[in-house]
């Protein structure tokens, strides 16, 4: 399956990029993803972050199951306001 | 309404929309860019979000709003990219029938912004810039933390 990640700020900045499809095997969760992700783009690990994960604009936990065409962004600690 | 805006913040806008002949308060909430943070001086803050959810996440804050007092109409409106010092970076505008509403459900939403709404602030200073808040993480909102 793919799945569409989108990241925003200082992942952004990371990444070098603010939207990835990347493929996954099925039943991959939001911590696979997270994983595949680093090896693509290692300067993602941000030591110490903690962020949020959501999948089609919902909160969800790092344990979630993806599907195909699913969009999923890392959260970094937010600072609206 | 609960937007996110790449304009110039119009609080008459809001206050407009928010006015209510059932309302005897209006209260409104301007957060506005400081020229210091931490022993930094700022230039200017410059703002990201994920819209899409930022603005579903801003709706559900006005929902709860509404669900804990008894408020007539209410709005949210933050700004996007960059925010000059003194310049407003969110507006928040709640009416209500008497005024204790009004004071609460806008105390609530800002405090609820800044815990769970998916936007970020990059601080630019003199001297350099640096993401607001990825230094020390965040602590998960209420509503997700599990047990």
């Amino acid at each position: 399956m793919n799945v569409r990640v989108k990241l925003f700020a200082i992942l952004r900045e990371r990444a070098g990029t603010s939207a990835v499809t990347r493929e996954l095997a099925d039943g991959s969760t939001v911590a696979d993803l997270w994983r595949e992700l680093q090896k693509d783009y290692p300067k993602l690990d941000v030591p110490g972050i903690r962020m949020l994960y959501a999948v089609n604009q919902n909160y969800v936990n790092l344990d979630q199951p993806l599907k195909d065409q699913d969009e999923v962004v890392f959260i970094p600690p937010v600072s609206g306001g | 309404m609960f937007c996110v805006t790449q304009q110039p913040i119009d609080l008459q806008k809001l206050v407009d929309y928010v006015t209510d002949p059932e309302a005897g308060a209006i209260a409104t909430f301007i957060g506005t860019t400081r020229n210091n943070n931490e022993g930094r001086k700022v230039i200017a803050l410059d703002y990201e979000a994920y819209p899409e959810m930022a603005e579903k996440e801003l709706a559900r804050i006005g929902a709860a709003a509404a669900k804990s007092w008894p408020i007539c109409r209410m709005a949210i409106l933050h700004r996007l990219g960059p925010v000059q010092i003194g310049e407003a970076s969110v507006v928040i505008a709640v009416s209500s029938a008497h005024r204790d509403a009004a004071f609460a459900a806008s105390r609530f939403a800002i405090e609820e912004i800044k815990k769970t709404v998916p936007i970020w602030k990059k601080e630019v200073f003199e001297g350099g810039e640096v993401w607001i808040g990825t230094q020390t993480g965040q602590p998960l909102p209420d509503h997700l933390k599990q047990g």
